[in-house]
């Protein structure tokens, strides 16, 4: 052995290690792949040797290779092997080579769980560490699910190094295994508040991580961040955080509101940049979700622009990016906030920062105004021409389209300067966008009519220098202008000065080199202009003209059928034959223009984008059914490929359409026309826009500007719109001197409402009257289009798996607890054995022989796991209610109401968290509202005995709620329901009244049953899931005493701060139709139990019951009972006196009771983790005693459900039909308890505390199911006389 | 989220990357080349983010770049992050090599690639922060150094290793830029050097990155 680490050793000495390899590459240069290939030789051979150092030395080069771009998963199994190596250098080297090439489908990780699993549990924190890293890196599905618990145990680890690096990677595991989340997230929600600042960091940061991906489940923590904000220090976390919050708000407007103020503050005075501007960027968040209802912000706003401002005025390029970048949000709602600093904007255009000059555009977006568009855009002209490099001059190009024709060319007052501005774009070489400024010709030309005229001239010049643009042939090049040029000229070619000389430029031979979409046009519109080339000629002149006309089209059109593009084609050789009928009709001196005009008949309008989209699917269309049959697949194969197949098809029906006359083709259109009309699908003309082209056939009523005709139009190449500049100005001052005249002359006169289109755009600008206005602006839309709106999410989004909502689980256990389907994966329950060390020396073949040895650890960690939940659990309830009573102040009235029951009840704060956890999702709302609730106020009113008499010797009495139904919703998760019962009665009383007028206190009654907390969730849930079956509804009232006027109810619980103390609460029901009015409860004291009494009253006095009851209602009062002995059972005789009063009479009424307290009365739930369970148990001081009971015949999670119910305890641990459980005295004893089926019977095996001892007590064998039947007694055990009653 | 951290030399030659999703090597190396050629052609006094480039990440992602001597070092982070937060952060991973490496230069990026790695282990982790304490981190860094150097002391006393170096020197070739001084820069004392160094706060030394008051 020694010899073989010596010689491991030498070989080690004549390796190449990573320095050398780096080396040798570098003295390489010329044949550096070669090298590196005899290099992997030598890597492989090394690889081959047993000595894990040489292997190590081997991966670590590897991982050099890897990063120049050679593949190295060849050797996974060898990293596996060093990963799995004892030594920490080596291990690293495997780790770090792992997270660098294993990914997803490397098959090897599935080897690599036990390793991981080892290393995680590790005593050495760095290899904890390590495992950690690499395992963030390439963490996989089935890795997530088997490590997730162990990762979840790390996450409360002794060091902060590892807690923080195991809270960081629980969002890995999330990602791959969205189970892990709800049992996961107490306690990440209780590293927010770790000691330890890194661990604080990283757990704020995985929220912020999920949050981000879904807000809405992570509202609930607004006010743990909010308490973060306001107490961190650490500008990281407040980053995070504040950036968090920017998600919310647009969730919740009452959150922003409260976070105005202090990120206010913090703008103010924080000297970090970086937090400031993520301040800014939240404040603005907060404004654009305010926008709506918050007028008085604008102070928030002037704050952030002037912060901004500052920003960009920052010789730094990045603030001067940043501080644009937020602008921009801000443009989005407050528009007129950003336009006073037009002046720096326009300024960072000419930065030398193109990123820089990006952004500016961006904002100049919102910035323009009617006033300032064309000089704006005369600005940016001038940069597309100094624009180096296309991609800024096409984000510049795109950038001045979507500047104009933003709201329907809201801010455009001269469609004439815009057509000119589009037709100087099209001389930018290489461009991209093409088809964004022909779109914008054809939208302009189609909506704006009284601009026809002018668009059809200046696409005529462009037809005709077509050769200036058909060099760039590429797709989506300028030449698309051509489409939209070739479109209109043919469309409105009734506005054609000329048409026969742009009939004659698109049928040039150079069309031909044209894009097969734009020829296809052209040909068409030649076949328009055709016709109102036929159309002018037939009425001026002589025949011939016309003819020869026919003779051009017949002359070029061939050119055209013989293209290889189909569409040109088919339109081509269908317009040939059409164009040779009409010449043979014109050489019979037929005439025929207003026939072929009338082909072209008819207005198009534009046609909304999605509106195919939005056409519905007709009910019974089944469009993935086959129309015919398939054909069977071995037929398909010998088939033509489809495309040819179409085209053979196109080609058999062109004969068809030429051989129709004209009279059928009219008939047809007829024909058409009906079916058209009464067709419901067909796309008609939206009524509006018919009627603007029926009532306003000519332009007249538009007013247009007389156009200047000295603007050189026709020469392309000269820059015209800036002329355009001068004559808008010029315009201007005229209208505003002729609006002075009228206005003078027509003072009482409205002003016409010729600007209220526009009324939109700033007030200063009303006097801005548009030379021409946008006549259709809606565009079409089928009859019956579906509003909604696709949604946009990515189905493949990982995040979506992480939308769970967690806030039941937080808040409160009850409505979804965890079930044992949701816990992580734990490989084993008990901790039979000692534990064996988990330190072992790390072989690889070791490995696979981990998992029994791990089972004890690994149980261990569970239980640890438990323990720290629920401590954190109560102290996160602690500060929760703390902090509600700091915020809320006097908005609690209620709670108030209640505090001094608390105080004087001496009411322990560890029998308070559930309550107050209730409590929990309503704090949310209270902590959002400022303002006092007003159903809180009313509470209070309603409650004033409560406050106002209180019975001085019975404190536990001033929370008269009225009960009626309580007993019916509670559940068996609620095991310490109990101690907070008289709060969360209060609750609920509170959302009885309040339903009505507040409809979001609604989770009140979702939540209600949910107080056990988390921890009580994971434990009890255990009860809940196997069996479908549901738990009977318990009630922890049980009758007290009933006659014809009324019934009592009690309840006995133990008081945990004065272990001399039980209180009983007694629910009083009317229920005669009477009203009962002073009662008095008196109880006839034992040795050992005492009513207290008020002060200075005698032993036997009754107590006043501080309310009176109307018919048929019910209300609590409370009896503090102090008690010497807590081990034995007490029956305490009592009566309670009242009087009855009706219309007429009242009488004296009595009714007697017995108080019966069993030792469970003394117990106090309290949930209790594994691993302290496992020491107490070993700890040697309980005593134990068992008992076997037959006859019950529930089912097993209904029998802890009431054990957990009736007599306060806890479940510990629950596997199959075997249970432990737990739970305290007052006095601080312990009780544990085992609960076995064997087959039938329910066997109990009981340990308790030296002190105690607790026996089962089997009153009627068959009453089991009654719900008061496991009556345990605590007795002490020597005497023995005393062990039983 | 930081999507990946891209650190290659002024020829585009890579020191050192780190994906935090996965891309085949090939995509790897497009993505460096792609990175390369964004962030190359940029001035050294232009803003130092850049929208995403096409290979990596989506419309949500930015490049965040600095460039120091002959390295470039490039984070490409999703919106969750803070622009600035992250150059502070590039700052805090640069002046901790500088620590670990006394003065380094590029040459300490090349001979020691996993070592690099392993301090940036201690930065970031799966795309998250995960300190940023210059103290922290060159603490942690150290201790798991020195537990190598024990390893390997008792394993093999007699094989010297450049491993076990506790502050790794470089081995090949003469020191010659040294990466956290800019050679435009001025000295490291001078005024316009600290007012680099501490852009994104004013008076106190580096507190968004230690967790220090404010």
């Amino acid at each position: 052995m020694a010899l073989k680490i010596v010689k491991g050793s030498i070989d080690r000495m004549f390796d190449k290690n990573l320095q050398d390899l780096v080396r040798g590459i570098r003295n390489h240069k010329e044949d550096e792949a070669k090298y590196i290939s005899t290099c992997i030789d030598e890597i492989k051979q090394e690889l081959k040797q047993d000595n894990i150092a040489v292997k190590a030395n081997a991966v670590c080069k590897l991982t050099y290779l890897q990063m120049l771009g050679y593949d190295v998963s060849w050797a996974a199994f060898n990293i596996v092997e060093v990963m799995s190596s004892s030594k920490f250098t080596y291990k690293r080297i495997g780790y770090l080579a792992a997270s660098q090439c294993f990914h997803e489908s490397t098959d090897v990780i599935m080897l690599t769980t036990n390793q991981i699993r080892k290393d995680l549990s590790s005593p050495n924190q760095y290899d904890t560490g390590v495992a950690l890293t690499g395992l963030s890196c390439f963490v996989t599905p089935d890795l997530a699910r088997d490590l997730a618990n162990d990762i979840m145990t790390l996450m409360s680890h002794t060091k902060p190094y590892i807690r923080k690096k195991a809270v960081l990677i629980m969002y890995k595991v999330f990602l791959k295994y969205p189970e892990s989340l709800r049992p996961a997230f107490p306690r990440l929600k209780e590293k927010l508040e770790d000691p330890d600042p890194g661990v604080q960091s990283a757990a704020v940061n995985v929220i912020c991580e999920l949050a981000r991906r879904n807000p809405k489940n992570y509202l609930s923590l607004a006010p743990l961040f909010f308490k973060l904000m306001t107490s961190s220090t650490n500008n990281w976390v407040l980053i995070k955080i504040i950036k968090l919050f920017g998600a919310l708000t647009p969730l919740e407007p009452r959150l922003g509101k409260k976070l105005i103020e202090p990120l206010t503050n913090l703008i103010h005075s924080t000297s970090a940049m970086s937090l400031l501007y993520e301040c800014v960027n939240t404040v603005i968040a907060v404004l654009i979700s305010l926008s709506s209802g918050m007028p008085n912000h604008s102070a928030s706003i002037q704050l952030c622009v002037q912060k901004l401002r500052i920003l960009i005025e920052d010789s730094d390029q990045n603030l001067k990016y940043l501080g644009l970048l937020a602008m921009s949000k801000i443009l989005k709602t407050h528009p007129k906030s950003v336009q006073s600093h037009k002046d720096l904007i326009l300024q960072c255009l000419d930065d030398k920062d193109e990123s820089i000059r990006l952004r500016a555009l961006d904002l100049l977006y919102g910035m323009v105004s009617k006033k300032n568009l064309m000089e704006i855009v005369k600005k940016l002209m001038l940069h597309v021409d100094k624009a180096e490099g296309t991609t800024y001059r096409d984000e510049l190009l795109t950038k001045i389209i979507d500047i104009c024709s933003q709201s329907n060319y809201q801010y455009i007052t001269n469609f004439e300067w815009y057509i000119s501005i589009l037709v100087e774009l099209t001389r930018l070489e290489g461009t991209r966008h093409g088809h964004l400024i022909a779109s914008q010709m054809l939208d302009v030309a189609i909506r704006v009519k009284a601009i026809r005229v002018f668009a059809v001239a200046q696409m005529a010049t462009l037809l005709d220098n077509a050769h200036l643009m058909t060099g760039n042939v590429q797709r989506k090049g300028i030449c698309e202008v051509l489409y939209a040029a070739a479109w209109i000229c043919g469309e409105f070619s009734e506005h054609l000065d000329n048409p026969m000389q742009t009939l004659e430029a698109m049928l040039r031979p150079k069309v031909a080199t044209l894009p097969g979409h734009i020829q296809a046009v052209y040909v068409q519109n030649a076949a328009k202009l055709f016709a109102t080339v036929l159309k002018n000629q037939e009425g001026n002149t002589e025949g011939t003209a016309a003819q020869e006309t026919s003779q051009l089209m017949i002359d070029r059109l061939p050119l055209f059928v013989q293209s290889a593009n189909l569409e040109v084609q088919e339109r081509a050789s269908c317009i040939l034959q059409l164009v040779k009928y009409i010449q043979k009709l014109q050489q019979k001196d037929v005439e025929v223009a207003e026939e072929v005009i009338a082909l072209f008949a008819g207005e198009l309008n534009p046609v909304a984008p999605k509106a195919q989209k939005k056409v519905p699917i007709p009910e019974g269309l089944d469009l993935d059914a086959w129309i015919n049959e398939p054909p069977s697949e071995s037929e398909s194969e010998d088939e033509q490929p489809k495309a040819i197949f179409a085209k053979e098809e196109t080609k058999h029906s062109r004969p068809r359409h030429t051989e129709v006359d004209e009279k059928e083709l009219a008939r047809r259109r007829e024909v058409r026309k009906q079916e058209q009309a009464s067709n419901p699908f067909y796309i008609k003309a939206s009524p509006s826009s018919q009627k603007v082209y029926q009532e306003a056939p000519g332009v007249d009523h538009i007013p247009v500007v007389q156009i200047d005709l000295s603007v050189p139009l026709k020469v392309p190449g000269l820059p015209m719109s800036d002329q355009y500049v001068k004559l808008e100005e010029e315009r201007r001052q005229k209208d505003r001197a002729d609006k002075k005249k009228k206005e003078k002359k027509k003072r009482k006169e409205k002003r016409s409402g010729r600007g209220k289109k526009h009324d939109s755009g700033p007030e200063s600008e009303e006097d801005i009257t548009p030379a021409h206005m946008v006549d259709i602006v809606t565009e079409e839309m089928p009859e019956n289009a579906l509003p909604s709106d696709d949604d946009d999410k990515d189905p493949n989004d990982p995040h979506k798996a992480l939308d769970i909502d967690l806030d039941n689980l937080v808040e409160m256990a009850g409505r979804r607890p965890l079930a044992d389907s949701e816990k992580l994966p734990v490989r084993s329950h008990r901790a039979a054995e000692p534990l064996k060390s988990p330190a072992e020396d790390g072989d690889a073949e070791s490995a696979a022989s981990q998992e029994p040895k791990k089972k004890s650890s690994k149980e261990k960690r569970e239980k640890k796991k438990d323990k720290d939940r629920d401590r954190k659990k109560s102290k996160d309830e602690k500060k929760k209610k703390k902090h509600r009573h700091e915020e809320k102040g006097e908005d609690l009235l209620g709670s108030q109401a209640d505090e001094p029951v608390v105080q004087s009840e001496e009411t322990s704060e560890v029998a308070a968290p559930p309550a107050s956890n209730t409590a929990e999702v309503s704090d949310l709302d209270f902590w959002l509202s400022n303002a006092p609730v007003p159903s809180n106020t009313q509470e209070a009113a309603t409650l004033p005995a409560a406050v106002a008499a209180p019975v001085p010797e019975t404190p536990s009495g001033t929370a008269p709620d009225s009960e009626p139904d309580e007993p019916k919703d509670t559940e068996p998760e609620e095991t310490d329901k109990k101690s907070s019962k008289h709060k969360k009665k209060k609750q609920k009383k509170e959302k009885k009244e309040e339903k009505e007028k507040k409809k979001k206190k609604k989770h009140h009654h979702h939540h209600r049953h949910s107080d056990g907390g988390a921890e009580e969730s994971v434990q009890n849930g255990t009860v809940e899931e196997e069996e479908e079956e549901p738990l009977p509804p318990m009630s922890n009232y049980c009758l007290l005493a009933e006659n014809s006027y009324i019934k009592m109810e009690n309840d006995i619980q133990g008081n945990l701060q004065d272990g001399s103390q039980v209180v009983v609460s007694v629910i009083f029901e009317n229920k005669c139709d009477s009203f009962l009015k002073s009662m008095e409860f008196n109880v006839l004291d034992s040795l050992n139990s005492k009513l207290q009494r008020a002060e200075g009253s005698g032993p036997h006095d009754g107590l006043t019951v501080p309310f009176q009851l109307p018919p048929v209602v019910s209300n609590e009062a409370r009896f503090v009972f102090t008690v010497q002995s807590i081990v034995m059972p007490q029956k305490l005789k009592g009566t309670l006196t009242f009087i009855v009063k009706n219309e007429d009479s009242s009488t004296h009424e009595k009714l007697d009771f017995k108080l019966h307290f069993t030792c469970s009365s003394y117990l106090i739930t309290t949930p209790c983790y594994s691993d302290a369970f496992a020491k107490l148990l070993e700890s040697g001081d309980l005593k134990c005693s068992s008992v076997k009971l037959e006859g019950v015949i529930m089912p097993f999670h209904h029998l802890l459900a009431r054990i957990c119910f009736h007599h306060h305890f806890s479940v510990v641990e629950r596997v199959d039909s075997c249970a432990s459980m737990y739970s305290r005295s007052i006095q601080g004893h312990h009780v544990c308890l085992l609960v076995k089926t064997v087959s039938e019977p329910v066997k109990l095996e009981i340990s308790y505390n030296q002190l105690l001892c607790l026996k089962k007590k089997k009153k009627k064998k068959k009453s089991v199911l009654s719900d008061c039947d496991l009556d345990f007694s605590l007795s002490v055990p020597l005497p023995p006389s005393l062990f039983r009653q | 989220m930081i999507k990946s951290i891209l650190i290659f030399n002024n020829h585009g030659k890579p020191r050192l990357i780190r994906f935090y999703q996965y891309f085949a090597e090939e995509m790897q190396q497009q993505i460096i080349r792609e990175t390369f050629h964004l962030v190359s052609k940029r001035d050294d006094n232009v803003c130092n983010f850049l929208e995403g480039g096409s290979l990596i990440g989506g419309s949500d992602d930015k490049l965040i770049y600095r460039h120091y001597a002959t390295l470039y070092f490039v984070f490409c982070v999703d919106s969750s992050e803070s622009e600035l937060g992250i150059l502070d952060l590039i700052q805090v991973f640069v002046e901790t090599l500088d620590k670990c490496f006394e003065n380094v230069c590029e040459l300490d990026l090349i001979f020691h690639m996993d070592k690099v790695h392993y301090i940036l282990q201690e930065v970031v982790m799966g795309g998250m922060v995960l300190e940023t304490n210059m103290n922290e981190i060159v603490a942690q860094v150290e201790l798991q150094n020195r537990m190598e150097k024990s390893e390997v002391a008792v394993q093999q006393p007699a094989l010297k290793s450049h491993i076990c170096e506790f502050a790794w020197r470089s081995v090949g070739g003469p020191r010659s830029r040294r990466l956290c001084r800019e050679e435009h820069e001025p000295a490291r004392d001078s005024p316009q050097h600290q007012h680099r160094r501490h852009q994104y706060q004013s008076a106190e030394p580096l507190p968004v990155l230690n967790g220090h008051p404010r």
